[in-house]
This record gives structure tokens, C-alpha cells and sequence, in this order.
């Protein structure tokens, strides 16, 4: 099968689908679909993802991420198997269909078991995470989401594909220990941290003011105060 | 004014808004995403914020103005407003939500009220502050200089 092949069939297939955001499969770039119903949250992980190199779709729930995925029973597309997901970020609380609920349905379908699922929520609950986590996600991010949240999961999912499953470990052991320690600040980092509690106390910030164009992405890619981080930190 | 003066004077004006806890550093993550192929990255993030708050806002003043109030419909809102405000570091208005819930959990029909009030005084403070952010941006584009960025450390 060539590349262009696959492309001319995809855009064939992408005039009948209305709603999606549909880009020609490319097995060196990495795919997500993104499940949120906010507005504003599915604009900055869109443009999270898409400056850390993946080609994203995103939706605006549970529901659309199964038609999305060809798994839908009731508006199944004809003929269309879903395109190839790389990895699945949702959010967890939305309207319809949580996304816990869509966990499980792609760890029940023999189809999409093997796609990494990551979890987002705005609350930093154990039980919540924990379940999540052993109910087959690859991750929990507490929102809102950073620059540094997205480069974790992509390395960690480009390591993957190379090591197979041992990464996968390795980082349901730091989810959880990033959210035991959500609360207590940096102890090795000195750059930016954020307040993910509301109850943290108010920083007097030292401010560097400069003068130069935007600097790029990567200068503020640091680990927060969630302790998140990866083996290559 | 010449660019150099306005370009700093941008810069107290955002630092201003950390220091007050208007804005908190997930404002300057955004604004790390913004670059020459996505220009207008923020401010089309705070415009679909500013819609979206509205929209909560006027569905939380008629919520409350019910003869029975559906606590759970109004914590719900409050979540979703929290939730966005979060994510493009409005951080008063995200603590505003933050009590707002207590009172929700409670059923607390006066304190959510003047959580109401409260949470709608502090979209406003967020949005004129906003408004005058990208005004100052846009006049420096216009001059034909570059918007500077921050860097924060703690």
C-alpha cells in the first residue's frame, strides 16, 4: 500500500463525514483523538497536540469518539473501520457519556483495546484515578492541561512503540504519585510551578520582562508542581 | 508612543495581572502556544471563553432564580465555568467557582448567590482587563513591533 494511495481514499471518505476533522493517516506522525466537551478546553489540547507534532481530532464526546472509532452500532459509517488512533485523550466529565464509561468501552472492544486512553480532570480525586488507571487508562492528567502534560505522553507513547508495554508501568506508578503529592510544592524544580489547589497561597512572583519575540514552546516546557515527570527529566 | 515604551509598558501592565492573581501561569502557557502560524492563538481561546462564560453565567442567574432550585443543575454550571477558567488562567474567577461549589454542596440558596455576584464581578474585572491586554498587543502590532513575551519564575 502506498502513502498516496491511502490518502486519495481517506479524502474520499472524509467528503461524507461531516463534523470531522480528518487528516491523511501517516504512520510516522503520531494520531490523537481528543474527547472534550468544552469548548475552550478542546481548543488549547487541539493546539497542545498539534505543537508537539500529532495530528489531532478532536471531538465533542463520548458518543462521537466511538462513530469516530467505527464502533458505534447505531450510526455506523459504511465500510469505514475508523482511521488508525494512535492514543485517546478524554475528558472525564462530560454530559452523555463520561469518559470513564468511554474507557471501558474501548477496553471491551477487541478492535481498540491496544489504543492508549488517557484520562483529563479538573479534580484531583484518588479513588477517581484510581480506578481509572485500573480500569485500563495509560494516564490521569489533573487540568488544566500544559505544554509539559502533552510531552510527557507523547515520549512515553514514541518509547513505547520501541520497548512495547514496559513503559506503560512505569507511569501508572507516577500518576499516582504525582497525585499524592499534588499539593506539597516543587522540591527540585525551581521554574514555574502552578497552583493546581485553590487553597495554595498567593506567590510574589519574580517576573524576567523581555523585550524579544515569543520564544519557543520549549522554553517553558518544565515540570509543575505535580511532580509529573518523565524518566528522560 | 513609541514601541519600545508600549512594549513595556505591556509587560507591567501582564505583570500587573499575576501580581493582582487576575491571571495565573496557565495564561502564559497559552500565550507559549501562540506563534507566528497561530498568531491569535489566546485571544481566540479567550473569545470562545469569554461565549462560554456568558452563556454559564446567564444560565446560573435563571438556575437560581427558580422557585425550586436544581442544586445539581447549578453546581454543574459552576463546574463547566471553573473548568474553562482554568484552563485560560482566570485564576479569581476559577476560586470564586471553587466557594461557589461549597455553597452548591450545601444547598445554601444565599451563599450561592452572592457566590453568583461574586463570580460575575470578577469575569467582568477579567474581561476588561482582557480587552485592554490585547488592545495594548494589537497597537504594538500596528506600530509595527513584536508583542514580548513573559517569563515567569518563582
Amino acid at each position: 500500500m502506498t502513502t498516496t494511495n491511502g490518502v486519495a481514499s481517506l479524502r474520499l471518505i472524509s467528503d461524507e463525514i461531516d463534523g470531522f476533522d480528518l487528516s491523511p493517516s501517516d504512520t510516522e506522525e503520531v494520531h490523537v483523538l481528543a474527547v472534550d466537551d468544552s469548548f475552550v478546553d478542546r481548543k488549547v489540547i487541539e493546539r497542545l497536540l498539534t505543537i508537539s507534532s500529532c495530528k489531532v481530532t478532536a471531538v465533542d464526546s463520548g458518543r462521537r469518539a466511538l462513530q469516530f472509532l467505527g464502533l458505534d452500532e447505531e450510526q455506523s459509517i459504511n465500510g469505514f473501520d475508523g482511521l488508525k488512533v494512535d492514543l485517546i485523550i478524554t475528558d472525564y466529565c462530560m454530559p452523555g457519556m463520561t469518559g470513564y464509561e468511554l474507557l471501558k468501552k474501548i477496553k471491551d472492544s477487541s478492535a481498540l483495546r491496544e489504543i492508549p486512553v488517557v484520562i483529563m480532570s479538573s479534580e484531583n480525586i484518588l479513588a477517581r484515578i484510581d480506578r481509572c488507571l485500573e480500569d485500563g487508562a495509560e494516564d490521569f492528567i489533573v487540568k488544566p492541561v500544559k505544554l509539559s502534560d502533552v510531552k510527557r505522553i507523547k515520549d512515553y507513547l514514541t518509547r513505547d512503540v520501541n520497548l512495547g508495554n514496559e513503559g506503560r508501568g512505569i507511569n501508572k506508578r507516577k500518576a499516582r504519585e504525582s497525585c499524592d503529592l499534588s499539593s506539597s510544592p516543587p522540591s527540585v524544580i525551581t521554574s514555574s510551578s502552578s497552583p493546581s489547589s485553590p487553597s495554595s497561597p498567593f506567590r510574589s512572583p519574580s517576573i524576567l520582562s523581555s523585550s524579544a519575540p515569543c520564544s519557543p514552546p520549549s522554553t517553558l516546557d518544565s515540570p509543575t508542581s505535580r511532580l509529573k515527570m518523565t524518566i528522560s527529566d | 508612543m513609541e514601541v519600545g515604551q508600549m512594549q513595556r509598558r505591556l509587560l507591567e501592565y501582564t505583570k500587573s495581572l499575576f501580581m493582582e492573581g487576575v491571571l495565573d501561569n496557565q495564561f502564559l502557557q497559552l500565550q507559549q502556544l501562540q506563534d507566528e502560524s497561530n498568531p491569535d492563538f489566546v485571544a481566540e481561546v479567550v473569545s470562545l471563553f469569554f461565549a462560554d462564560s456568558e452563556r454559564l453565567l446567564n444560565d446560573l442567574t435563571r438556575a437560581l432564580d427558580q422557585p425550586t432550585i436544581d442544586f445539581k443543575m447549578v453546581d454543574s454550571h459552576v463546574h463547566q465555568l471553573k473548568g474553562s477558567s482554568s484552563s485560560i488562567g482566570a485564576e479569581r474567577i476559577k476560586n470564586a467557582c471553587v466557594a461557589f461549589r461549597n455553597f452548591c454542596e450545601e444547598q445554601n440558596i444565599e451563599g450561592c448567590m452572592s457566590c453568583l455576584q461574586q463570580v460575575k464581578q470578577e469575569y467582568c474585572l477579567v474581561k476588561n482587563k482582557l480587552e485592554t491586554l490585547f488592545r495594548m498587543e494589537q497597537q504594538i502590532v500596528a506600530a509595527g513591533g513584536s508583542i514580548p513575551m513573559m517569563e515567569l519564575s518563582f
